[in-house]
């Protein structure tokens, strides 16, 4: 004979359940006054170089951190602690994303009193990343010119869930098949708010304007104007 | 791309389910899965026989999935279509202005007990 089989109904979204607890950790860090970047790229476009260009731009408007997330090794964490950034490292242990629990563990691990800007420097991977929120307050993802300027097309919900396109590497725009036009229109028809700077970590270009995104950015969200209040 | 990711949290949520329920034993895991959600069946079924022997509870649930097909809807003629044959230009109207009603679902329908 047959076993009777019990079934419980449980109905719950993986993706429902991660989304509630961004939205939660979002009011935590209006609580807070804390402003959470979200920085998703792939492997090698310049994440970490275009961080270190922005600790020293923006040194003296606000006081940023970052959090660190590989599958494994601390090498952009050390990087960014000898330039003097606080910074903390996360494991995902062998996870391709991070997600709004993950996030807000390293937050309070990180201390919120620390900084007015995290900067999440998320697992390099043009997929995974954009499926989960983490909670942060605005997305920003990095395309460099030697990548090709199909990346939208091939990527879409990258650039859909994305507040901010930088393309990174424009000092090499003449060795490159890479179309600035083309790559507007085709971020645009995914997303047709998305803002777009380009940038050069390498030689310092764009990075002052990029700086003055963020600045706005964080001002907007933590209702703190750290420029005029230091003219009082 | 992530299917052991969310393997990690379906073991986290029965887990949570069956405690609740003083479940012994599970014996399937019923989930229900969007075409366009990005999940590989085969991987998930992989990382899932791999993830569940390290759970008591549910080292012999076998995972069961149901396929939910990608609907998109038009902004413009307010048609319905399926998104995998269409993708994103509506195939009434020509329209770009579509968005996916549904398809992108990851959800944990049930589990049995025996």
């Amino acid at each position: 004979m047959e076993k009777d089989v019990r079934i419980i109904e449980v109905k719950r979204s993986i993706f429902e359940d991660n989304d509630r607890d961004a939205a939660r950790l979002r009011e935590e860090l209006r609580e807070k006054r804390v402003f959470l970047l979200n920085l998703m790229s792939s492997p090698g476009s310049g994440k970490t170089a275009t961080l270190l260009a922005l600790a020293k731009a923006l040194k003296g408007r606000v006081r940023m951190g970052v959090m660190e997330a590989d599958i494994d090794s601390a090498v952009d964490a050390e990087k960014m602690q000898a330039a003097g950034v606080k910074c903390i490292q996360i494991h995902t242990g062998g996870m391709c994303h991070l997600d709004a629990d993950m996030t807000r563990q390293g937050l309070y691990e990180f201390g919120l009193d620390e900084a007015e800007l995290i900067v999440l420097e998320n697992v390099g991977n043009l997929v995974c990343p954009a499926e989960f929120d983490t909670g942060a307050v605005k997305n920003m993802t990095i395309l460099s010119v030697p990548e090709g300027d199909d990346k939208p097309l091939k990527y879409p919900l990258m650039y859909e869930k994305c507040d901010l396109l930088v393309v990174n590497k424009v000092d090499v725009l003449p060795y490159f098949d890479f179309d600035m036009e083309k790559v507007t229109e085709y971020a645009r028809r995914r997303n047709p708010r998305i803002e777009i700077l380009q940038i050069s970590a390498k030689t310092g270009e764009g990075i002052a304007g990029l700086a003055d995104w963020i600045v706005a950015q964080v001002r907007e969200f933590t209702g703190v104007d750290g420029e005029t209040r230091r003219e009082e | 791309m992530h299917e052991l990711g969310v393997v990690f949290y379906v073991v986290r949520d029965v887990k949570q389910v069956a405690e609740e329920n003083a479940v012994e034993k599970v014996s399937a895991v019923k989930l229900q899965i969007g075409e366009v959600s990005g999940i590989v069946h085969e991987y998930l079924t992989d990382c899932w026989n791999w993830a569940r022997k390290k759970e008591p509870v549910m080292e012999e649930a076998e995972l069961k999935i149901e396929q939910i097909d990608a609907v998109s809807f038009c902004e413009d003629c307010q048609g319905e279509y399926p998104t995998v044959q269409y993708a994103k230009v509506c195939p009434h109207c020509g329209s770009e202005r579509t968005y996916l009603k549904r398809g992108n679902e990851f959800l944990i329908k049930e589990i049995e007990v025996l």
